[in-house]
């Protein structure tokens, strides 16, 4: 076992840190979930990616640098870190694009990725409906073949897009063959906000912002170009993306470092000369919330090692998921109880905190509920029956 | 970065498990309750294997491995519950005595003598009866002693194969072998050992549970497919996830004696101390009655996992020890 990293990747973290140094807002810039911090995040991005950061691990003909899974993860402890803003680009270059890299045709690759890495063009995901959540291969919304045109045409509504009012293109699921086996006959579709007959209604979250999205489709015309993967293939191509969600591309172990050294220091600003620093029970809590940051941290380089060795991610990403999301609940909870009756406000530099708390309480949710996952690590790992 | 074991390192661990899964089976566990001595006779074939002597040098009959080649195997012992002390020999006294340059450690990797070692927070010593050479350590020191010079009382410990002593020594029999550097690194020895045998132990009771629930039937279906059921077994297989690496990581932070080992050593040992208590009470949970009984065979995981989980450091002390290197 070799456990540090090379001169070139420690080489790279410097330069990482020095330039997030400079750069990185020195306020919070406004939320990325309402219409005018998206547009401030935006701008973000663009300097990201001017300045060759947005999508580091990426080749460079679509914007990247060609950084190995090492550098990539040296790129986000360093970008969470220097608290650098949240990144709204995410649902594109950690959710879709994975999949346009392995299901893509080099058309699709050259027209799609380098405006997703230049933020130019915003992606949303289109999989949940209000019948379909957890059980995702119970969608209804539906694409119908349109030979003359050489397209599809969409029907139905999405539901829970997030940033589905800002972005400007949506990934989705439509079901293309309904006389098909379930997990058959559903198309993977990309498809343009602006088209005509789409409708997108903003829903406020449990934060206040609008967040969420819901996408209504009324004969919505997509061409082939934009079908991903084969037709009536989808629910494979679609499966590839979950994988990048639930595992380490979505939440590397950056964000939770960054967030439990945060969590240390407000322990200190707030208990330091008052019994509270003393409370063994608090500081066990604190402590157990930093080893099992480091835990993930571990376990991802545990990880990594078997990816760069060639294999692949598989069910593995379900426990990663369940331990990231259910982590940060506590990394939070853990914040409010410092806070005290601070942890009321939701004006004031601390109020992140309560903000955060509140989309921490999202991940056990979002990406397959966390009753799904115990589900699959269950039957697919330890190989329980189904039924 | 590499964080993973060599094919060398995965071939000598599988070698050392077919050893045990013919060698040790869980009667022999079970046998080792009322045996004289406690323990499960596989001393011999873990000398010939190379086990004991692993971190000896070369020229005292060891392997000059690190701590990195013996947590696999260690972890693999745990698996098979094997009553050896074989963290107390192999993992503590042998790179105390290389480290000291006493020649004794030759006679500990050829298996001509044994060692136990009480670390500092530990009351009790384990298997001493059947030990040549009893170790005990506090913060001035550590100090070894022949086993006739010490006071030995027995005491009958929940685990049946684990022979506890109280110890009472006489400070002008024992020789001094170490200074407090040393005693520090005896505890980060002791409790990386035990961490990465509950490892094992964890992963046992998870198998042996999974095993059981596919088979046992309930309302006409495996009591498996119960959802209920899976997220017991699929919690055990978390918390084991993520104690693993850092059980690893502190392997080679203690090979490369890296300044923050002892935390890293302690945040491993909290990890697979939870890991093993919840696994326990999970197998327990899902077996239902038959895993309340003594003649089925998941009592004997059961019970070493509470007593590792408690011996070189219960979580409490070292959870502490972290928040001190932390807060």
């Amino acid at each position: 076992m070799d456990l540090s990293f090379t001169a070139s990747e420690e080489a790279f973290r410097a330069e990482c840190r020095a330039w997030l140094a400079a750069n990185v807002p020195a306020e919070p810039l406004p939320s990325g979930d309402t219409a005018a911090g998206f547009a401030a995040h935006l701008e973000w991005e663009r300097r990201l990616f001017d300045a060759g950061y947005a999508v580091v691990s990426w080749p460079p003909e679509y914007g990247g640098r060609g950084a190995s899974l090492w550098e990539w993860l040296v790129f986000e402890e360093e970008y969470y870190r220097a608290g650098a803003p949240q990144r709204v680009t995410q649902n594109g270059i950690f959710l879709l694009a994975p999949t346009v890299f392995e299901f893509g045709t080099d058309e699709q690759r050259a027209r799609i990725l380098p405006a997703m890495a230049a933020a130019t063009e915003t992606w949303c995901q289109g999989w949940s409906e209000p019948n379909a959540g957890s059980d995702l291969a119970g969608i209804q919304s539906r694409g119908v073949r349109d030979d003359a045109a050489g397209g599809w045409r969409l029907f139905g509504q999405k539901t829970w897009t997030t940033r589905g009012a800002f972005c400007d293109r949506m990934f989705g699921l439509f079901r293309t063959d309904p006389s098909a086996e379930r997990h058959r006959g559903l198309t993977y579709f990309l498809v343009d906000l602006r088209a005509p007959g789409v409708t997108v209604r903003p829903v406020e979250r449990l934060d206040g912002d609008a967040g969420f999205a819901e996408v209504f489709l009324d004969d919505v015309f997509v061409a082939d170009r934009d079908v991903l993967g084969a037709p009536n293939d989808g629910w494979s191509v679609a499966m590839a993306t979950t994988g990048s969600e639930r595992g380490l591309t979505l939440r590397s172990p950056g964000r939770f470092l960054a967030t439990a050294a945060r969590l240390i220091e407000l322990f200190h600003s707030l208990a330091d000369g008052t019994e509270r620093a003393h409370d063994d029970a608090l500081r066990d809590r604190i402590t157990q919330a930093w080893i099992d940051a480091e835990a993930y941290r571990w376990q991802t380089f545990w990880t990594v090692t078997r990816l760069v060795d060639g294999a692949r991610s598989g069910p593995e990403a379900s426990l990663v998921k369940l331990f990231w999301s259910e982590l940060d609940v506590r990394l939070h909870e853990l914040a409010l109880d410092l806070l005290g009756p601070h942890a009321e406000l939701v004006d004031g530099e601390l109020a992140s905190w309560t903000k955060g708390y509140q989309f921490a309480l999202s991940g056990p949710i979002y990406a397959g509920t966390n009753e799904i996952q115990r589900n699959v690590v269950a039957e697919r790992l330890l190989g329980l029956p189904r039924k | 970065m590499r964080f993973a074991f060599t094919d060398e390192q995965l071939a000598f661990r599988d070698a050392l498990r077919d050893l045990l899964t013919q060698e040790c089976p869980p009667a022999r566990v079970r046998d080792a309750w009322t045996n004289p001595d406690g323990r499960t006779g596989l001393w011999p074939a873990l000398v010939e294997m190379g086990v004991v002597g692993l971190l000896a040098p070369a020229s005292a009959g060891g392997l000059d491995g690190t701590e990195v080649d013996l947590v696999a195997l260690l972890e693999e012992t745990g698996r098979h519950a094997i009553a050896e002390p074989l963290v107390e020999t192999a993992a503590v006294a042998i790179p105390l005595l290389r480290d000291a340059h006493d020649p004794r450690v030759a006679d500990l990797a050829h298996g001509r003598i044994v060692a136990t070692v009480a670390g500092r927070t530990d009351e009790f010593v384990v298997w001493a009866d059947s030990c040549d050479l009893v170790i005990a350590s506090d913060d001035s020191g550590v100090r070894m002693f022949a086993r006739d010079a010490v006071t030995l009382e027995p005491r009958p410990a929940i685990d049946g194969a684990r022979r506890l002593s109280w110890l009472g020594t006489d400070d002008t029999t024992g020789e001094a072998i170490g200074d407090a550097d040393a005693a520090a690194l005896v505890d980060d020895r002791g409790a990386l050992g035990t961490a990465a045998q509950l490892l094992g132990l964890t992963e046992r009771m998870i198998d042996m549970t999974v095993a059981y629930v596919r088979d046992r039937h309930q309302f006409g279906v495996p009591v498996g497919s119960f959802q209920a059921v899976k997220h017991h077994l699929a919690n055990a297989r978390l918390a084991l996830e993520f104690a693993r690496p850092l059980v690893y990581r502190a392997a080679v932070s203690i090979a490369t004696l890296d300044p923050h080992r002892s935390a890293h050593v302690s945040a491993g040992k909290v990890q697979a101390n939870e890991a093993a208590a919840l696994a326990a009470r999970v197998a327990l949970q899902c077996h239902g009655a038959i895993g309340y009984t003594t003649e089925y065979d998941l009592h004997l995981f059961m019970k070493r996992a509470w007593a590792l989980a408690r011996a070189w450091g219960d979580t409490t002390t070292h959870r502490r020890r972290v928040g001190r290197a932390i807060l």
